[in-house]
């Protein structure tokens, strides 16, 4: 039993005075008196002062942004109020008196009840896989006991599967259960960037808990005909990405929250109507914790009429030190417009672009390049980045626009280099009948710190080997430039690792423990062999129509398959490392032995080439 | 930033300084320039083995195959290579890409060397490419070999021409049935600053040793001109 279920239940005075309940140490009422006068004066004095009006700040943004920003990471407030410091619990039974500027708000809440699965299910639908509407599917992420489920398709929740709740449990309940681990990382990753495609509609959105976006839409409703119409479109562009969400615009973040996952369709609270309506709502609504809410219910408070009407002094002693998210009274306040809750949009990541405009049409973008390239790279530089992908982009007179797109293996900000990335890609551009605009942009940029590496005036062999690697990649193709990289595996084949060339390589792993050859065929050439006894070693092979005679041996190695990664069938291989009677060395394999039970008469194949 | 790059040498300072140096011995051995190195047998690991081991294994090295030479003889398999080196493994299909890489590569003074294989004889490679190639080579100091495989040694301006191939090895010292330490046959046929002569080459911890014969019988050596002398890199 818990402790806090002990507690007497908090019946609604029918009176507003206040009187301290009974507790285990009451207050002298005339020290309450002294403290209710003291907050009074507080109060008074805090009204009094000149508050920053709502309009000003918008006023204060340019109006037309610069062709290249570099954003700080200091999140923007959107232009709610001067910072007002957080009250501790004022212990007052009306609250601070309303604030109406706090109320003149408009705040929207986008709810995303299934992002993680639809999400999952448009991956799924990339890679070609489809899934019938009927099959209970659901995402599973690691918890304290093995896996919980994190999020269900429709099907799912209709067959009793609940979120929270234990895999295996649920497994029992619904055995057909598709199950598949989620990535959480990459959907906060994907919300964020949401975050930033809903600027959209008004400037100040971020991101609201895992599932959810919050944006100020104060003024910026007009300009799509109303907040009807606008809930109406931001339903419709959400649900063509493929993401069901729910909506609700309200004077306050708490009550748009609220509305959104507890209200009907759309629903749009005026600010008259603010206490009515969300006295109606069930305390969950109220953005507090589970144990919160818990305690709330047991203590009789079943909805957010019923906790306002209980007094803010018993309140706010029953939770003076409790946090944010555990705090009835602080969010209370919030869902009413009696604490600023303004939002901290982030700030937009930098876009690095210069154009050129020309007189007259021109087929050839390649004089104009190395000027662009130099604004470019002094932009940012100036901001301190470095471009990993840059694009140039021609319009034609026709209305045509066609592109050359080229990648950096590190972010660069050297205009020479970046404009010989070009060499040869600008022929690929179709020029039609001439172009009047070039622009040129940075499309991915990374933060480039500049460093110096040496004291002798020497070159950093990371960055011009990372130039190289561009020049090559450029020119060639991402994929014919590779990087072997030793990676544990008996199998000759698999301890190598080839992947796409960086700059920084790992360091070489070079601890030979038996003979390998300096040579690797991509597939092993069959050969006839002679030889004494089966499971001997060769006396005689031909290979690509030649005859050599083994002269001397050295084996057999056995390499057994890797269960955990081979078919069942795969036969094990004895290697040979032979020399031949022209003194050749080569790498001969057997691919299986006699009666293993896995095929025929094992056949040999050449492997490897020595020095 | 990053602090700019040793300005290259142009041919002029290269040739100035080689006419300073007299005495060619003392450049020999670190002189990096480009090699060609042919092969009797196409498919035949001691050339590679012979090129991998005059390079330095504290900074990477670029390796350019076109593609009939990586599909009749193999990738390169680090496990097994000489000395422990640091791979970037170019795939081209027509020759004329493989030296445009070649010849950026030698333009980058963080590379160790730059290694090609050229299947045949392209037309693209001519006396005027190999001249490229060299000089590019020496100016910027990242050492350029030339893989040949069944070639002809045409005209070309390679500073060293090596035709190496494999000899029987040396018996080993706990299985004598098994192959030993590996012996090639190196014949450097053309060369700009010395004698031009036959070795037999072998590779251990000490590195390269060139010699003028084994103390072993079975293994034929070739006659030589001049007097018998050893010959360490």
């Amino acid at each position: 039993m818990n402790h806090e279920s002990k507690l007497p239940a908090l019946v609604p005075p029918r009176n507003t005075t206040a009187r301290p309940y009974p507790g285990p140490r009451p207050t002298p009422p005339d020290d309450l008196d002294r403290a209710i006068a003291a907050l009074r004066q507080a109060l008074e004095a805090e009204v009094g002062r000149p508050r920053l009006k709502p309009g000003t700040a918008h006023s204060q943004r340019p109006d037309r942004r610069p062709d290249w920003r570099a954003g700080s990471d200091l999140p923007r407030h959107s232009p709610d109020s001067a910072q007002r410091p957080l009250p501790q619990n004022t212990a007052q039974n009306s609250g601070p008196a309303l604030d109406r500027p706090l109320l003149a708000r408009r705040v929207t809440v986008l709810h995303f009840p299934r992002f993680s699965m639809e999400r999952w299910l448009r991956a799924a639908q990339r890679r070609g896989e489809e899934f019938p509407d009927d099959l209970a599917i659901a995402l599973a992420v690691e918890g304290a006991h093995g896996p919980v489920i994190h999020a269900t398709n429709r099907a799912a929740e209709q067959q009793g599967v609940q979120i929270g709740s234990r895999v295996v449990d649920m497994r029992a309940l619904c055995p057909d259960l598709h199950l598949d681990f989620a990535d959480t990382r990459a959907d906060l990753a994907a919300l964020d960037r949401l975050v930033l495609w809903a600027r959209r509609w008004c400037p100040w959105t971020a991101r609201d808990g895992d599932r959810g976006i919050v944006m100020d839409t104060t003024g910026s409703d007009h300009l799509l005909g109303g907040e009807a119409a606008m809930l109406r479109e931001i339903e419709e562009r959400l649900s063509a990405l493929g993401l069901s969400s729910t909506l609700a615009v309200a004077p306050t973040h708490g009550a748009a929250w609220a509305l959104a996952r507890f209200g009907t369709a759309r629903e749009i609270c005026a600010a008259p109507d603010l206490p009515q309506r969300m006295a109606r709502l069930p305390v969950k609504a109220l953005r507090l914790t589970g144990d919160t809410v818990l305690l709330l219910q047991r203590l009789g408070l079943k909805t957010v009429g019923d906790l306002a009407a209980v007094p803010r002094l018993s309140l706010a002693r029953r939770f003076s030190r409790a946090p944010l998210a555990e705090n009835p009274l602080l969010r209370l306040d919030q869902m009413m417009g009696r604490l600023a809750e303004p939002i901290s949009a982030p700030e937009d990541p930098p876009r690095f672009a210069v154009r050129s405009r020309l007189a007259e049409p021109v087929q050839d973008p390649t004089a104009w390049l190395p000027d662009l390239c130099l604004e470019l790279c002094g932009g940012m530089a100036a901001a301190g980045y470095g471009a990993r992908r840059l694009r140039v982009t021609v319009y034609r007179t026709d209305g045509e626009v066609s592109w050359a797109e080229v990648a950096t293996a590190r972010p660069s900000r050297d205009a020479s280099h970046l404009r010989r990335l070009f060499d040869g890609k600008l022929d690929r551009i179709d020029p039609g009948f001439g172009f009047d605009l070039i622009t040129l942009s940075a499309t991915v940029v990374e933060k480039l710190q500049t460093i110096q590496t040496r004291l002798d005036r020497q070159a950093d062999d990371g960055a011009e080997l990372g130039k190289l690697v561009d020049r090559l990649t450029a020119r060639l193709g991402g994929g014919a430039l590779r990087m072997p990289t030793a990676r544990s595996s008996h199998i000759p084949e698999r301890a190598e690792n080839w992947t796409a060339a960086t700059a920084e390589a790992p360091p070489p792993v070079h601890d030979a423990p038996s003979e390998r050859p300096l040579r690797l065929f991509d597939h092993p050439e069959e050969v006839r062999v002679l030889y004494a006894v089966p499971e001997g070693p060769p006396a005689q092979f031909v290979w690509r129509r030649l005859t050599f005679k083994v002269s001397r041996f050295a084996g057999p190695e056995r390499v057994a398959p890797e269960w955990w990664a081979d078919l069942p069938g795969t036969r094990l291989r004895d290697y040979y490392r032979v020399e031949t009677h022209i003194g050749r060395r080569i790498w001969l394999y057997r691919d299986g032995v006699l009666g293993d039970g896995r095929g025929d008469i094992p056949r040999w194949f050449v492997h490897g080439v020595f020095a | 930033m990053h602090s700019a790059p040793p300005r290259p040498k142009t041919p002029t300072d290269v040739l100035r300084s080689r006419l300073r140096d007299t005495a060619m011995t003392a450049e020999r051995g670190t002189q990096a320039t480009l090699a060609e190195v042919f092969s009797e047998q196409a498919v035949d690991g001691a050339p590679i083995a012979f090129a991998v081991a005059h390079l330095r294994a504290d900074k990477p090295v670029l390796w350019v195959q076109d593609r009939m030479s990586r599909r009749e003889t193999g990738r390169p398999y680090l496990a097994g290579l000489p000395v422990p080196l640091r791979i970037l493994h170019v795939t081209v299909s027509k020759p004329a890409d493989l030296l445009w890489t070649m010849e950026e590569a030698l333009g980058c003074p963080a590379l160790g060397g730059v290694l090609g294989e050229v299947w045949g004889d392209p037309a693209v490679l001519d006396f005027t490419a190999t001249k490229r190639l060299a000089l590019r080579s020496e100016a910027h100091g990242v050492p350029a070999w030339l893989i040949r495989r069944a070639a002809h040694p045409n005209l070309s301006a390679a500073r060293e021409r090596w035709r190496v191939d494999s000899l029987p090895s040396l018996p080993d010292p706990d299985d004598q049935r098994a192959p030993g330490l590996p012996l090639w046959q190196a014949d450097l046929f053309r060369s700009r600053w010395r004698q031009p002569g036959q070795w037999v080459v072998r590779h251990d911890q000490d590195g390269l040793s060139f010699e003028h014969g084994v103390d072993r019988p079975d293994v034929s050596v070739a006659p030589h001109d001049t007097a018998p002398q050893s010959l360490r890199i």
